[in-house]
């Protein structure tokens, strides 16, 4: 039972991380039809400010996390106008290339500015203490983590469902040219949307750092992960981004746990039984 | 006569050229040979990618299995180099097959995630099955016969790298047959429209398993010649990396043609040669730049480059007049 609840407060939190990072790649490949790998590239940034400010200017760790997080929004506004824009008309093979180019710059900048070294964020005390659970301990971040995660499901929902931002930007997603016919600016839609996403992932990344150590080679390290959330929940679906990371991190933690010699193999397999099955994700429109 | 040096010319242009570069850099064998090897693998992906029109990044899973095959025959059973090759090839063809029953259902980001799959797990397997495989050691131990039963395999890489040009040349003559042949044109035709291939009566997705077969196959042969040569596999012929690297090569080339995968392996081992070597901490700068500035200038590829540069000259000439 002890095994059970650990499996699943662990994996919870693995997978509010995920989530966090994966939605906004979720989000611009639904609404761009942009592959892009170079999105961990924005959990990369994030984490790299916060140890920057945290670490060697001694900013405290919440001011710390919304200056990095904001810092990384405001270097991805003008990246998308620049380059990504350009990036949408290409073909799948061209945006793939693309966005790994902008990966290697990205990684190659962070290693120029910080070194390869792995970049820590100090956790402030209140959130290195542990609580008592019943069954274990666990440290607060932990807790902290889950309920950011829950909290940022629970406002892109709020935003996608009762705004009227979220009103155009699914307009925008099921018809680019009827909803700019009507009136509304795709390309800033667009654009916001993007920095969102981005945001995102710097918030997952900094709070994720205890889990997915940030160096800078976190953007390929971890590609493959977090293409797999999206893959798995379905391009575009904010929702099936949110059950595929839980239930990723959830069956990562449980093979983890229960067969650590194989996990990756156990893991593997049930992400190709999973797409072989549903290849369209969990909550992806067919043909979309 | 004149058909011949057309379609054979470009080829002997680029084996004369292979061949030029061994003199001028004669204690570079290693790496040459690494950059022919590396040719074969990108050749395949092109069978695979560029022709078939199956987005993969998981061809490392293919070479890593010629590789290990080949090695572990090497040590167990034979040691002859060509044998060696052959197994190769048969274990790459048997993974692509049985992988792509079950990945040719599927397509765009799904197939490549699947393929990944693939080759993660053959990388974790390679990885816990210590005994045979060495895990994260390696293989060592390979000692190949002279190739043939003639050439040794010598400290400077000089059988190394004749032995790597001859299945180059071998594997692109197989190719550019290939693809002429009435399966390639197919396979250009699926990747265009399936739907029409599928109503003039062919078989979608038979054709993609063999072309994922051949492509497996062919893969297996470079992963082979790898183990034959460097005399060691390590886990990062399954690697991700590899893939991904395979990828850049092939697309900054020009897919669905022979000569570009061949210009793209070139060019990026030598860049990243060069960078590498020049500051091994920032190189990435130098092949991120590169590889943004071919898919914004060039988006067909290098080997596009003369094709634009003449249109861009007469576009200046018609700006003039």
């Amino acid at each position: 039972m002890t095994l059970v609840l650990n499996i699943f407060v662990d994996g919870i939190a693995y997978g509010m991380i995920l989530f966090m990072i994966s939605v906004g790649l979720s989000v611009t490949m639904g609404l761009m039809q942009v592959v892009n790998l170079a999105h961990g590239g924005f959990a990369l940034l994030g984490g790299t400010f916060a140890h920057w400010l945290a670490q060697e200017n001694g900013v405290p760790f919440w001011p710390a996390t919304v200056l990095a997080v904001v810092a990384t929004v405001v270097i991805s506004l003008p990246l998308e106008r620049i380059i990504f824009r350009r990036i949408y008309g290409f073909g799948d093979l061209q945006q793939v290339l693309a966005t790994i180019g902008l990966t290697f710059l990205m990684i190659a900048s962070i290693n120029l500015w910080q070194g390869s070294s792995l970049l820590s964020i100090p956790l402030p005390e209140t959130l290195k203490q542990s609580v008592d659970l019943g069954f274990r301990t666990l440290p607060v971040h932990r807790l902290v983590v889950i309920a950011v995660g829950f909290a940022s499901i629970l406002g892109l929902w709020v935003l996608m469902d009762r705004t009227l931002f979220g009103i155009r930007l699914r307009a925008a997603v099921d018809n680019r040219g009827t909803a700019s016919s009507l009136g509304i600016d795709t390309d800033w839609i667009f654009m916001a949307a993007f920095g969102l996403g981005a945001g995102l992932a710097a918030l997952g990344g900094i709070l994720g750092a205890e889990i997915l150590p940030i160096d800078a080679y976190y953007p390929v390290r971890y590609m493959v992960l977090f293409l797999i959330v999206v893959a798995v929940g379905g391009m575009g679906s904010i929702f099936g981004s949110f059950i595929a990371a839980l239930g990723i991190g959830l069956l990562e933690t449980a093979t983890r746990y229960i067969v650590p010699d194989f996990a990756t193999i156990v893991f593997f397999i049930f992400v190709i039984i999973l797409l072989a099955l549903r290849p369209q994700g969990l909550l992806g429109r067919v043909g979309a | 006569m004149k058909a011949f040096t057309k379609s054979w010319g470009p080829a002997l242009a680029l084996l004369i050229f292979a061949i030029g570069l061994s003199f001028l850099m004669p204690f570079n064998l290693a790496f040459l040979t690494r950059i022919l090897i590396m040719v074969i693998l990108v050749l395949s992906l092109d069978l695979v990618l560029g022709y078939a029109g199956l987005a993969t990044l998981g061809q490392a899973a293919m070479y890593g299995a010629g590789a290990y095959s080949a090695g572990l025959f090497a040590i167990h059973v034979w040691a002859d180099p060509v044998a060696g090759l052959l197994v190769g090839a048969i274990a790459g063809a048997v993974l692509a097959f049985v992988s792509g029953l079950v990945l040719m259902r599927t397509h765009g980001l799904t197939l490549i995630m699947l393929t990944i799959a693939v080759a993660a797990i053959c990388h974790e397997i390679a990885n816990k099955a210590r005994d045979l495989t060495g895990g994260a050691d390696g293989l060592r131990g390979i000692r190949m016969d002279p190739v043939l039963g003639l050439f040794a395999f010598d400290f400077v890489g000089k059988t190394g790298f004749w032995y790597a040009l001859a299945a180059v040349s071998i594997v692109f003559v197989f190719l550019a047959l290939l693809t002429r042949a009435p399966f390639g044109l197919s396979l250009r035709g699926i990747h265009e429209s399936p739907d029409r291939m599928a109503a003039i009566g062919v078989s979608v997705y038979w054709r993609r398993v063999t072309a994922y077969t051949v492509g497996g196959a062919i893969a297996g042969i470079a992963g082979a010649l790898a183990a034959q040569v460097t005399q060691i596999v390590s886990l990062e012929s399954f690697s991700f990396t590899l893939s991904a690297e395979a990828l850049i090569m092939l697309i900054l080339g020009g897919t669905g043609r022979l000569y570009g995968p061949v210009l793209g392996t070139f060019i990026f081992m030598f860049v990243h040669h060069w960078a590498a070597a020049n500051d091994p901490f920032n190189w990435l700068f130098v092949i991120g730049a590169m590889v943004l500035a071919v898919v914004f200038f060039l988006p067909k590829g290098i080997i596009s480059a003369p094709k634009v540069l003449t249109r861009l000259g007469k576009g200046g000439r018609h700006a003039g007049s």
